[in-house]
């Protein structure tokens, strides 16, 4: 079992949740995620680590309620528990000092960028960070961005916070200005990654993108998160789940996404039923 | 003597084919006591017991059989558990056909003794009625420390028979629950987990410590624990990695590994969704790929989430098929089709991603290959189209590469298999044994607790003179 610790409302539907988990925090590496099974009858569900301390034991996870599992995780507080969670999975990103590197995180994507930002930051490489969102409620981790980066960029959809329209145009306005950083990190949703994947392709420069793949055991034994990067397959809960975002066959990957929609519906009303409601169809 | 011989063996009665299929619920149902103690009767205590030696943990098969034949059904389950700590487990899933029933000598002029129904029987007879588990842990488990990784047979049968010699066991297991295979792949219609909760506990009740979400390796290194005073580790952490078929279209919506399909079921419980949260998707025509017993698990399983037709594809013939007759007979009961000698080519794609068809080509057999069965080859000219909108992959699986990648220097072969001494299961690392899947690849269950069971031998000989003990 593991405590929730500290709870945080940081946007309409996000949510941040710190857990005692010292064995995990003294192994994570920047990229890395867990898996967590909120109870018995729950699924597994991977979560990037947003945040994560060797020393005080606390792991930091930010999650968006979009499904059943994510919705009911959100009414845990403080004090309440998880009972499961696995980690660190996947393969650590390897980050070396560079001269330059831009983060680009869409919505809740800006969590998982938070520790590879930070690591970056720390070995002196210059960090711009391009971060976007529906509206200006929806900005989360901007403080923390801040303090990691030498440049923020912010764009919102509805132009309620800085630049109005995608992130992924003011990717490509800098690129066009001439900017070329080393690498360019994308954390996002799908469709957004792919868009910055073809803009950083046009102009030559490395891309690294982490992918969602639906999950169940996260440890290389199931292959639901195959995708298939430069013709081959590959599982993103091992080999990933960073990926080079120009060999992704995103196309894929996003009808992948879409394998269970009917029963995530099903689930969600399911649970809005019974939320509360009467019992009487459960064991 | 020669009455005895001729009397008909006892089959376990089963749930009818048509009712089975539409419940998760156990197929077979397991001996009456009558029906137990007629057929232990018939086993004529033949003074060379072969069938002992051909059990890979050596279970004093014809003492058992005589105990139960008298009526002292605890006394034959306490006889088991001498030497098989899972004997519940193992009278269900081992290969009895190709091991101690293999042998018996009943079986030269007739049917074998039912060893594993009997096995099954007194296990079950003593978790109904029985003897409460025994309490607390034996009190000396001063040996030395063992860190076993991965709960699944091998990892089950290592940690109890360390128990049993007196040590300290910690028993590590990345998912959240214990059992590897046994509760991830095997079915609840052939394996009900509560049997596999209720023999982990037995074993937890002696004294084995385990701890669930701990992947060895990364959540804690292998350096780490020897540093923590652990005098020897064994490494049962199983298949992993699923092969696909290498064909065009693996991909696509609709197509699963047996893993995840079977874990999806199994482990998380998808058959019960949505009280459970885990989602699975059958479609209405269903076709699974191979010829093992993951096979007839995932298309027995597909017939009862709803599949209207379930067909097996297999690319040699009925003779070669690694699966059980026992699963393939049920299986054929059920109304699963076989499409033997057929190999599939490409998976046919709809406007949407997902499967809509499977291609195949009809395959006949050459000369024998390295695994001495006859090579399948292609005959030209003879693809057809199935029209499918499910597909699964059961073609087995690599050895899972998660904590051997982390030890560095340790020897593998080359599938990636850790190379074990088959004796003590001793690796080229001191202190470290392995057995199971992670050293054979994709084989038993009973293998994997035999291979468990020496290397636990292997590491009490190994801690033993490490300490200055001597055996």
């Amino acid at each position: 079992m593991y405590k929730i610790l500290k709870k945080e409302t940081l946007a309409p539907k996000i949510k941040l949740v710190e857990v005692d988990a010292p064995e995990i925090c003294a192994h994570a590496h920047p990229g890395q995620f867990v898996v967590l099974r909120m109870h018995e009858r729950g699924e597994r569900i991977p979560l990037t680590i947003a945040d994560s301390d060797p020393k005080t034991g606390l792991l930091t996870m930010v999650f968006q309620e979009v499904g059943k599992s994510t919705t009911e995780l959100g009414t845990l507080n403080e004090g309440d528990c998880i009972q499961d969670i696995v980690g660190p999975l996947g393969t650590p990103r390897d980050i070396e000092k560079l001269d330059c590197v831009i983060c680009v995180a869409g919505g809740v994507g800006v969590a998982p960028i938070y520790p590879e930002a930070k690591a970056y930051h720390k070995l002196g490489t210059r960090v711009i960070s391009l971060i976007g969102a529906q509206t200006k409620d929806m900005l989360i981790f901007k403080d923390r961005m801040e303090q990691v980066s030498d440049e923020v960029y912010y764009s919102t959809d509805d132009g309620s916070f800085g630049h109005k329209g995608f992130v992924t145009e003011v990717l490509c306005n800098l690129l066009e200005k001439g900017l070329r950083p080393d690498e360019v990190i994308v954390i996002g949703p799908l469709l957004m990654m792919r868009e910055a994947s073809r803009v950083t392709a046009k102009f030559g420069v490395k891309t690294i993108v982490s992918l969602n793949a639906i999950m169940v055991d996260g440890t290389g034994m199931c292959g639901s998160c195959r995708v298939t990067v430069d013709g081959e397959t590959k599982f993103s809960c091992v080999e990933g789940p960073a990926f080079d975002g120009h060999k992704v066959d995103f196309n894929e990957l996003i009808a992948r996404q879409r394998r269970f929609l009917a029963e995530e519906k099903l689930a969600m009303e399911h649970y809005l039923a019974g939320a509360g409601g009467c019992k009487c169809h459960q064991e | 003597m020669s009455s005895r011989v001729r009397k008909p063996r006892h089959e376990m009665p089963k749930q009818a084919p048509d009712i089975r299929t539409k419940n998760f619920e156990e197929v077979a149902l397991g001996y009456t006591p009558d029906l137990a103690v007629a057929e232990a009767t018939r086993c004529i205590g033949c003074p060379k017991k072969p069938c002992v030696a051909g059990c890979p943990v050596g279970v004093d098969i014809p003492e058992f059989i005589a105990l139960i034949a008298e009526g002292d059904f605890l006394g034959a389950a306490k006889k088991v558990k001498e030497k098989n700590s899972l004997p519940a487990m193992c009278g269900r899933v081992c290969p009895q056909e190709s091991q101690c029933e293999a042998v018996c000598t009943l079986g030269k002029k007739g049917a074998p003794v039912a060893i594993g129904a009997l096995e099954r029987f007194s296990a079950d007879y003593e978790r109904a009625h029985g003897a409460p588990l025994a309490k607390g842990a034996p009190s000396d488990l001063s040996l030395g420390k063992v860190a076993v990784v991965g709960s699944g047979p091998a990892g089950l049968t290592c940690a109890a028979e360390l128990n049993r010699l007196g040590y300290k066991v910690v028993l590590f297991e990345s998912l959240h629950a214990t059992g590897g295979v046994l509760r991830y792949g095997i079915p609840e219609f052939r394996l009900p987990k509560a049997i596999v909760d209720e023999e982990v506990e037995y074993i937890r009740r002696q004294g084995v410590e385990i701890r669930l979400n701990v992947l060895v390796g990364t959540t804690i290194t292998v350096d780490e624990l020897f540093r923590q005073g652990f005098d020897a580790m064994f490494l049962g952490t199983g298949a992993g990695l699923p092969y696909f078929l290498g064909v065009p279209g693996e991909n696509l919506n609709g197509v699963y590994s047996a893993n995840e399909f079977l874990t999806r079921a199994n482990l998380m419980k998808a058959y019960r969704f949505p009280e459970y949260d885990t989602p699975i998707w059958v479609g209405k025509r269903v076709v699974v790929v191979g010829g093992g017993n993951v096979a007839m698990d995932s298309a027995r399983t597909a017939l009862r989430l709803g599949a209207e037709k379930v067909s097996v594809v297999y690319r040699r013939s009925r003779t070669e098929m690694p699966a059980r007759l026992e699963e393939v007979e049920n299986a054929e009961e059920e109304g699963i089709e076989f499409m033997l000698l057929s190999n599939p080519v490409r998976i046919l794609e709809d406007d949407k991603g997902w499967v809509k068809g499977m291609e195949c080509i009809r395959m006949e057999l050459g000369e024998a290959d390295d695994s001495g069965r006859r090579r399948p080859i292609p005959v030209p000219g003879s693809e057809l189209i199935l029209d499918v909108d499910t597909v699964i992959s059961a073609v087995g699986t690599n050895p899972n590469p998660l904590l051997i990648r982390t030890v560095s220097g340790l020897a593998l072969g080359r599938r990636g298999n850790v190379i074990a001494d088959e004796e003590t299961g001793k690796t080229n690392i001191p202190g470290i044994f392995a057995g199971g899947d992670i050293v054979t690849g994709s084989a038993t269950v009973i293998a994997a607790m035999g291979a468990g069971k020496l290397a636990a031998h292997g590491i009490d000989e190994y801690v033993r003179t490490k300490n200055g003990r001597g055996m």
